[in-house]
């Protein structure tokens, strides 16, 4: 089996708040990620696609296809946007790393068709990201 | 669908230590033949960059694994405070008897990292130089396989 991953990087605004909780509450948990007005970062996704080379083309899927893909289902909704208010499928969550992980993997398992989606990691900054990947596999490996 | 998913927290840190690769149950030659240039008698350094991964529920109140600020002060303690800025051989005490190759190093910072409260320990990658990285899963099922 082979993987295959693609790099995309999107720039996107987030605050960090729970109306449930109290002000004070907010601040201690969320610290400055908690300012009113919202922040912003450079995330960078690699999305890992496996599968077998087909022996025609020698290709797991076509990168343009993938590209398409990142591009319909990801940028358009990501990228320059402010994730609290403009991604629907974010509603109501704290747009963490580990909650938009999710959210990117849920959004691109069921488009990817030749191949399958093996692993989904996404960098807040180089020092902070979460990999979402299927139970019983392993994000091991990945440098 | 959640459920068939795994989700991880991942946090880089970085450290600088200085260390020696040299075992006592060996001779002189023998040390500079399997160390070649890391046997050095006043040792060296790198700029290490330590990689943790935990995973673990991800509550719905915090959208979080883990607090951040919690993981951070955790490692702070439990390895930076000792680790960085100091020589591996003579401030950290493992390394008194074990030759602090990053595979050891790996291995004592797992130990160190596996009692966090607040989510399970996962792996660790230890990156001791831009073209070198070493991973430990403690006993996780995928440190057994690979």
């Amino acid at each position: 089996m082979i993987l295959l991953t693609r790099k995309i990087e999107f720039a996107a605004s987030h605050v960090y708040h729970n109306p449930n909780l109290s002000p004070e509450e907010n601040r201690r948990i969320f610290g400055k990620c908690n300012n009113p007005h919202g922040h912003g970062h450079n995330y960078t996704l690699e999305v890992t696609v496996e599968g077998q080379p087909d022996p025609v083309t020698g290709m797991v899927l076509d990168l343009k296809e993938l590209k398409e893909i990142l591009e319909r289902e990801i940028m358009q909704r990501m990228d320059h946007r402010h994730l609290n208010y403009e991604v629907a499928e974010l509603a109501g969550q704290i747009p963490t790393c580990e909650n938009i992980a999710r959210i990117i993997w849920q959004l691109l398992e069921p488009k990817i068709t030749q191949g399958r989606l093996h692993h989904v990691r996404l960098y807040e900054s180089p020092d902070l990201f979460a990999d979402c990947y299927r139970n019983g596999a392993s994000a091991a490996g990945k440098a | 669908m959640s459920n068939a998913l795994k989700i991880e927290l991942g946090r880089r840190y970085r450290f600088s230590a200085s260390h020696r690769l040299h075992s006592p149950h060996l001779s002189a030659e023998e040390n500079c033949r399997v160390f070649g240039k890391c046997n050095n008698p006043f040792g060296h350094g790198h700029n290490y960059v330590l990689e943790v991964s935990m995973s673990g529920d991800v509550d719905p109140a915090t959208g979080m694994i883990a607090n951040l600020a919690d993981l951070d002060a955790f490692v702070e303690r439990q390895v930076l405070e000792e680790f960085d800025h100091k020589s591996l051989n003579e401030d950290v005490s493992a390394f008194r008897e074990k030759v602090p190759t990053t595979e050891n190093l790996c291995m004592e910072i797992f130990q160190r990292l596996k009692s966090f409260p607040k989510a399970k320990l996962e792996r660790i990658r230890v990156q001791e130089t831009a073209n070198n990285s070493f991973e430990y899963a403690g006993d996780n099922v995928e440190g057994k396989q690979r």
